[in-house]
């Protein structure tokens, strides 16, 4: 540009430091970001199982990102049965990369539901992560959109019938539903029209809220630092140094760590890839494999397993417009959980009994509600997703009052941790 | 470590519920209606035996094609994971005027839907659509019927539009049903037809058990058919577990490396 040298600044790197690494860190905050956020991020020592979750579902996410723009290449919106089976058969590793995708969905919401599951055990959304909680559940619902969408790129019969009941549901608000379903098909019924949009969304417009949302949770984590097993703020405890005493840097201690999880992790996904990638029709269904008919209805129509719970909900409620209500209800609890615990303690280590049982009430009713999701509609099973259902809403809507009844156990200074 | 062990039980609980309920909602599937034969009809489908394979090809291609296509499979795929050599191939299976490279198709017109009241389905997905026990019990159980236009049935597929193409092999046969009383609603008894067993009032070409291996084949190729990287996805997928595991334990080592600091 011009013949002008600058006087060779000073910045807050180490003098030691020259060459191209100081020329990059000088006009981009590498070093500051790595000693900010992994080695100098501290974290409590006491993780236990259930923090694998969230590196886990960060992990699918890439993984979800690389195999769906190869998927891309060679997916065709007009032509999506065919161009699914093209891959699966034709392209080089395309079963491969199609295998690891469709693995990939169900895993990520294994991978959820226990990172999710993990939160409500720990109160790892109360006060101060409320908004940390917030965009956590915005990730799921924006994760939900996405896993719906993708399941009807490939034009199977079930992808057909499902976007036919899914989309319906918009139909069931009151005054504008008939247009706003019309408007999301961009057709009179599910067509093509309907399939490409889905595509764009599921590929493009889906994917960068859910990175931008992703981003945002961590950026609130690390604003407010991790929660633990026992509740505890380890912020509150500093050392003579600053530190926090029951935390150790991220960097390497979390990362070796999670390093292993991510190894168990992928040999239980390659075993489902390389043996089960259907996984006995809960992964991948019978019904999906035979191309879309309007004419024809499959005999059962239900949701991938991981949306059962709130289909069984649906169907439960005799009502079609109350059985959507509720299926709605049934996220918005989920939301306000920050606000409906009342507990002067967080951890379910120190809660009383009755925080107990309603945790396990709500386990087994989202697990029995998952499994009735899957059943055909009969009254045994309508009966059981009732039952469940009652369960599911009591954990939430009587949280205010069982949180502050129950008597607490003490919570420790410091966080309970036994060395190796 | 103490909490890691409850963790992985509670994960191994919940993949073995998961098995459970898929199982379950196989078992479902079945009839009563077929009391205890519903359990002698299986497939027992293995694409790793190669010769039932070949043979199955063989008989898809004398019984099968000339109404069925496997579109989205091309012969010289098909000669590839059968072994079967390029010149047998184009002797032997290939129709005329059709090339290795082509998709199998069946000469079969549009005006097969009006001769059977319907386009005969493309096969290439079948058993992964209706599983491989279910086209074992299909092929096994047609019946004469003369109510039928085409004087045939089918126990697992009643009304079916299909001809029983199979009969010069199998004979023919009649489905014997006794009559039971069931409970219905308010403490009614009804009367309910229920299959007994076949009745063989002519012979075909087989014996049952020659019919039964035919069967078998052709049930084990339309599988292999619906998955054709079956077979190399389980031999890869050993090495990549085996991998795996070796990759985890040092993780592992590593791991328990680095923690002996903290205290």
């Amino acid at each position: 540009m011009s013949a002008e040298h600058p006087e060779p600044t000073r910045s807050s790197a180490p003098p030691a430091k020259r060459g191209l690494w100081a020329w990059i860190n000088e006009r981009l905050p590498v070093d500051s970001f790595i000693s900010h956020e992994l080695t100098g991020y501290f974290a409590p020592k006491n993780f236990n199982f259930w923090y694998f979750f969230g590196s886990l579902a960060m992990l699918v996410l890439v993984m979800q990102i690389g195999t769906g723009i190869f998927l891309t290449m060679y997916y065709k919106p007009g032509a999506a049965f065919s161009s699914v089976q093209f891959i699966m058969r034709e392209v080089p590793w395309g079963w491969l990369i199609r295998y690891m995708h469709s693995t990939g969905a169900s895993f990520f919401f294994i991978v959820v539901y226990l990172h999710m599951f993990r939160g409500l055990l720990y109160g790892s959304y109360r006060q101060p992560r409320e908004l940390l909680w917030l965009i956590g559940m915005l990730v799921y619902l924006a994760l939900m959109a996405e896993a719906f969408m993708g399941y009807v790129l490939p034009w199977g019969n079930m992808s057909f019938w499902g976007a036919q009941v899914i989309i319906n549901l918009f139909g069931t608000i009151p005054g504008i539903g008939p247009a706003l379903t019309q408007w999301i098909r961009g057709d009179y019924g599910i067509s093509g029209a309907t399939l490409n949009r889905l595509f764009a969304l599921h590929v493009a417009a889906v994917p960068i809220v859910l990175l931008l949302l992703v981003v945002l949770h961590l950026v609130a984590l690390h604003q407010v630092g991790s929660n633990n097993p026992d509740g505890i703020e380890i912020r509150d405890r500093l050392g003579p140094d600053g530190k926090p005493l029951d935390g150790i840097p991220f960097h390497p201690y979390y990362t070796v760590k999670d390093i292993f999880g991510v190894g168990v992790f992928f040999i239980l996904f390659a075993l489902v890839v390389f043996f089960v990638p259907t996984f006995h029709g809960l992964f991948l269904e019978k019904a999906n494999f035979t191309p879309h008919n309007p004419l024809s209805t499959p005999a059962d129509i239900h949701p991938v397993w991981y949306f059962t719970p709130y289909y069984a909900i649906l169907r439960a409620v005799p009502n079609k417009s109350l059985g959507a209500l509720f299926l709605v209800l049934a996220l918005v609890s989920l939301i306000l959980v920050p606000w409906l615990d009342r507990s002067p303690v967080k951890s379910i280590r120190y809660k009383g009994w009755m925080s107990r049982v309603a945790l396990a009430v709500f386990v087994v009713s989202f697990v029995g509600l998952g499994y009735l999701g899957m059943q055909p509609v009969e009254p045994i099973y309508v009966i059981l997703a009732r039952v469940c259902a009652v369960g599911y809403f009591a954990f939430f809507w009587l949280m205010p009052f069982y949180t502050r009844w129950e008597r607490v156990k003490p919570v420790p200074d410091r966080v309970v941790y036994h060395a190796h | 470590m103490r909490t890691n062990r409850r963790g992985w039980a509670s994960m191994l609980l919940a993949a073995a519920l998961a098995v459970t309920m898929a199982g379950g909602a196989r078992a479902a599937e079945g009839g009563a209606t077929f009391g205890s034969h519903w359990k002698d009809w299986q497939a027992h489908a293995d694409v790793a035996d190669l010769a039932s394979l070949q043979r199955g090809a063989r008989d898809f291609v004398g019984y099968c094609l000339g109404c069925h296509s496997l579109r989205y499979e091309r012969w010289s795929r098909l000669g590839k994971d059968l072994k079967i050599p390029p010149a047998l191939l184009k002797q032997d299976l290939i129709p005329p005027g059709q090339n290795a490279r082509d998709y199998i198709m069946s000469p079969m017109t549009a005006d097969a839907a009006k001769w059977f009241g319907k386009q005969p389905p493309d096969l290439s997905l079948i058993a992964r659509y209706r599983g491989t026990n279910y086209l074992y019990r299909y092929l096994e159980t047609f019946y004469v019927d003369s109510g039928r236009p085409t004087g045939a049935n089918n126990l697992v597929y009643p009304s079916v539009a299909m001809p029983d193409v199979l009969s010069s092999l199998e004979g023919l046969k009649v489905a014997v049903y006794r009559t039971v009383e069931v409970p219905g609603p308010k403490g009614a008894m009804f009367k309910r037809r229920v299959f007994e067993h076949f009745r063989q009032i002519a012979p075909g070409s087989m014996t049952r058990q020659q019919f039964n291996q035919f069967v078998h084949d052709t049930v084990n190729f339309l599988d292999y058919v619906s998955d054709p990287p079956r077979l190399e996805r389980h031999r890869l997928g050993v090495w990549v577990v085996l991998f795996l595991i070796v990759f985890t334990t040092l993780a592992w080592l590593l791991y328990r490396e680095y923690w002996k600091d903290v205290r």
